[in-house]
């Protein structure tokens, strides 16, 4: 394929920051007419950001959005339809108790004589465009919460194509969709292509991406890395891209001494999130978790924690089988867990910093039932001081501290209960450096006195710097395992987008 | 696994920055506190009966079932949750008190079996929204008229009459001079729910939940169990209530105690204690209970109808719910 005149979109330059860390910094991407461009780059590189500046979700700090050559605002969703430019999101955002067609002329509805809904109209309007997309399709009459993925895929596909869009962006479409409707929808973008449509393609999936690709555009943390023509690229060369240099961050990693074993799971499934997982964990070590978001890792920890409940496998905690179906099981048996969302199921907001701390060790704390306020603000003192905490008292409410002394006190709570393994997913996701600092000293710390670490995260260079050992999910199983020299980027990456074969 | 000493390097916190004392005056319950001592005073002006103490001691009757059942509910609401079917329970509670006498039982075993249906209805209500998870208000209201429905089936129009005299002294009994065997049990119970509330671990997993379940869940909390035990409290001291009121009645019809669940909710609620949860006092449900007692005493005395006594306490719940929100939009 060949670019030859205007593109139809060019971004130039944007730049889309959240409280002072740039997602997206000075990227610039175009996309021409009758081609498909697959963005690639990892968690958090900066491609979801940059998408929805161009559906209208963000707006762009700075830089400028062009269509078919003429400068254009996208600052809401109205916006960018009225430039032809629809989204197909990876959640395919659907209104789930509405039918196909209500669906598709949702808030742009037919209206017949008097102002009411043409329902008629619209259904046959439905049934013509499905007709054309998707022959197959039959279920015009039910709620689009009975299709399956593909076929709701489909809706939201007909839904753009109907509108006129000439500019259609795919967030990992085939992300909920089954090995044969990947391959409907393989044939419906060659369809579209050839009707001069221009589409954006992410994906972390590279077989995909080479399969209908005719461009290929890298990121890596919010910045540009380069493009070029899918048949000019190796798999080799973009995970290179994906990963960049070597980690030149310092982590505070101290080397423990690798104890006995103190958890060991063993054919760990659950019917939809994960399957056949099974791992050590020794007394000392830090255990690192990488994946990409959606790979399940998770979800297995909420199973060893007791929040969901395995179907099958078997946990042993020391030298006991444990049975954990309950998160008060979890904690009798010494496995703590610090969530990813701090918000929801971190600290209980609305209670005070003493009472979040000492919730978990009640027991210990109170006498026959009844609380010991001084023996809790002296529990509470103790580990919220060892972690450096900031706030004005300990009675103060704990929704007022910021996301980095909230992860402090949540971690205070477990360290207060005395575990055997402490549990970390993401614990540094959407903190302040200095708090992430702290957090990543602290953690050292912990395994250093001989307490077992797991540490779930997405960020590649937290990954190899924290932890002894790295075991990869990819789709709900554990694809591989790395210790020592083999813990690369490139083999982390390629172990979770799927690649199977020698790094180059 | 035990760990070293941890080192004490961090900053010193304070405990608390504001005493406990100074929190109370500041508190929601002290103006409640205000508000009952401002009417206690404008009705003893308004009529010369109100100071009597055997008068006052009958008035202590209208409140003082609800209130046993307010405690309950208040820990339950706190939770986030509610129970809407309590009054319903009194009327099934009453109904198996009334079938025991007709068969000839005596008053301990008409009592037990009063508690006893309070605790199954309470069970019940509590499996459902604990164990299968439904939500609350929707299972309450439900079991609202599962219960009264089934006090009309066995007795459709009529009643039960002519309960032993050893039943009359639950509802009709003094323990000494003025104070009724109701108002003690008020004041003990008072102390049994505060203590349990504010003093236990118990307490504070209810206020933990209530402010978010979620996160207390991830605490290692067992909040169904927590959620069951407190559904079974609210139908005890809905069989508790039933007792004293089927005593003090003595009959029992279908209608007993229709609509007292809207009067123990308002009781919550005027306590200060927020209706989505998470926050309030037993306190201040103590203070919430002689504020309506007084209120609908006063006006009795002074021969204000029914009617316009309901509408009255209604705008005095929604007048002490905005006046301080109100006042804060002023303020701004």
């Amino acid at each position: 394929m060949v670019n030859k005149g205007t593109p139809l979109v060019e971004l130039k330059d944007i730049s889309i920051s959240f409280g002072g860390i740039k997602a997206v910094d000075h990227v610039s991407v175009d996309l021409y007419p009758g081609e498909v461009v697959g963005l690639l780059g990892h968690n958090g590189a900066g491609k979801s950001t940059l998408i929805k500046c161009l559906s209208g979700a963000y707006r762009a700090d700075s830089g400028e959005v062009w269509i078919n050559g003429e400068k254009v605002e996208i600052s809401n969703p109205r916006d960018a339809r009225s430039h032809n430019i629809e989204t197909i999101y990876q959640t395919l955002a659907l209104a789930d108790n509405l039918d196909a067609a209500s669906n598709l002329f949702l808030g742009r509805e037919l209206v017949g004589p008097g102002g009411f809904l043409d329902d008629a109209a619209m259904e046959a309007e439905t049934r013509k465009i499905m007709g054309r997309l998707n022959p197959n399709f039959r279920k015009f009459n039910v709620p689009v919460s009975a299709l399956s993925g593909g076929q709701r895929q489909s809706v939201a596909i007909a839904r753009a194509v109907y509108f006129n869009a000439k500019i259609l962006i795919m967030d990992e479409p085939t992300a909920a969709l089954s090995h044969k409707e990947i391959h409907e929808l393989y044939d419906l973008v060659e369809k579209l292509k050839a009707q001069g449509k221009a589409i954006l393609f992410i994906s972390h999936k590279f077989d995909e991406i080479f399969r209908i690709a005719d461009r290929w555009t890298v990121f890596r943390d919010g910045q540009f890395i380069g493009t070029g023509q899918m048949a000019d690229v190796t798999e080799a060369a973009l995970v290179q891209m994906m990963v960049g240099r070597a980690v030149d961050q310092i982590y505070p990693k101290r080397p423990a001494r690798i104890g006995r074993p103190v958890l060991t799971v063993s054919g760990y499934g659950h019917p939809t999130e994960f399957e056949d997982i099974g791992f050590t964990l020794h007394q000392g070590e830090i255990l690192g978790f990488y994946g990409l978001v959606g790979a399940g890792r998770s979800e297995v920890m909420q199973a060893l924690f007791g929040i969901t409940r395995p179907s099958k496998g078997a946990c042993r905690v020391g030298d006991e089988i444990r049975v954990i179906r309950t998160t008060a099981q979890a904690v009798e048996a010494g496995i703590v867990y610090v969530p990813e969302d701090r918000g929801k199921q971190g600290a209980v907001k609305g209670l005070p910093i003493f009472q979040n701390v000492t919730l978990p060790s009640l027991a210990r704390t109170s006498r026959a039932g009844f609380l010991r306020l001084a023996e809790e603000f002296k529990l509470a003192r103790e580990y919220t001081q060892r972690l450096d905490l900031r706030a004005a008292s300990l009675d103060q409410d704990v929704g007022l501290l910021s996301g980095g002394n909230q992860q402090k006190v949540v971690i205070a709570k477990w360290l207060a209960t005395k575990p055997r393994v402490i549990i970390l997913d993401e614990p540094t996701k959407g903190i302040d450096i200095g708090s992430k600092a702290a957090v990543h000293d602290f953690m050292s710390e912990l395994a250093a006195e001989g307490l077992a670490v797991i540490m779930v995260s997405s960020e590649i260079p937290e990954v190899l710097g924290m932890s002894d050992r790295v075991i990869v999910m990819r789709e709900g199983r554990i694809a591989a395992e790395f210790a020592g020299a083999a813990m690369t980027p490139e083999n982390l990456v390629r172990a979770a987008v799927g690649i199977t074969g020698e790094a180059a | 696994m035990t760990q070293a000493a941890p080192p004490m390097t961090g900053r010193q916190i304070p405990d608390r920055l504001v005493s406990p004392a100074k929190r109370a005056l500041r508190s929601w319950e002290a103006l409640l506190l205000l508000v009952g001592v401002a009417i206690f005073v404008a009705n003893s002006f308004a009529s010369p009966y109100f100071l009597d103490p055997w008068n006052l001691s009958d008035a202590s009757f209208n409140f003082t079932e609800k209130a046993l059942i307010a405690f309950a509910m208040a820990m339950l609401i706190i939770a986030g949750e509610i129970d809407l079917s309590v009054a319903s329970i009194i009327a099934l509670a009453s109904t198996v008190m009334g079938a025991a006498m007709v068969a000839g039982l005596p008053v301990p075993a008409l009592v037990a079996l009063g508690l006893l249906t309070g605790l199954a209805c309470g069970a019940f209500n509590g499996l459902l929204v604990a164990g299968f998870g439904l939500p609350s208000i929707v299972v309450t209201i439900g079991t609202m008229s599962l219960f009264r429905g089934i006090s009309y089936i066995l007795l459709g129009d009529g009643a039960f009459t002519g309960y032993p005299e050893g039943l009359a002294w639950f509802g009709q009994g003094y323990v000494w001079w003025v104070f009724s065997f109701e108002l003690v049990l008020f004041a003990v119970m008072a102390v049994v729910f505060g203590l349990l509330l504010h003093r236990t671990n118990f307490g504070r997993m209810v206020y933990a939940i209530g402010n978010n379940a979620t996160a207390a869940r991830f605490s290692g909390i067992r909040v169904d169990r927590v959620r069951f035990i407190l559904f079974l409290l609210t139908g005890l001291t809905s069989g508790i209530a039933a007792v004293c009121l089927t005593s003090r009645l003595g009959s029992t019809r279908p209608s007993i105690a229709t609509g007292w669940e809207l009067e123990v909710v308002t009781m919550v609620v005027l306590g200060g204690v927020s209706i989505l949860g998470g926050s309030g006092s037993i306190p201040g449900v103590v203070i919430a209970a002689l504020v309506m007692g007084l209120v609908t005493f006063g006006l009795g005395l002074l021969n204000v109808p029914g009617i316009v006594m309901s509408i009255i306490i209604g705008a005095l719940l929604i007048g002490v719910i905005a006046l301080p929100r109100l006042w804060k939009m002023v303020r701004k």
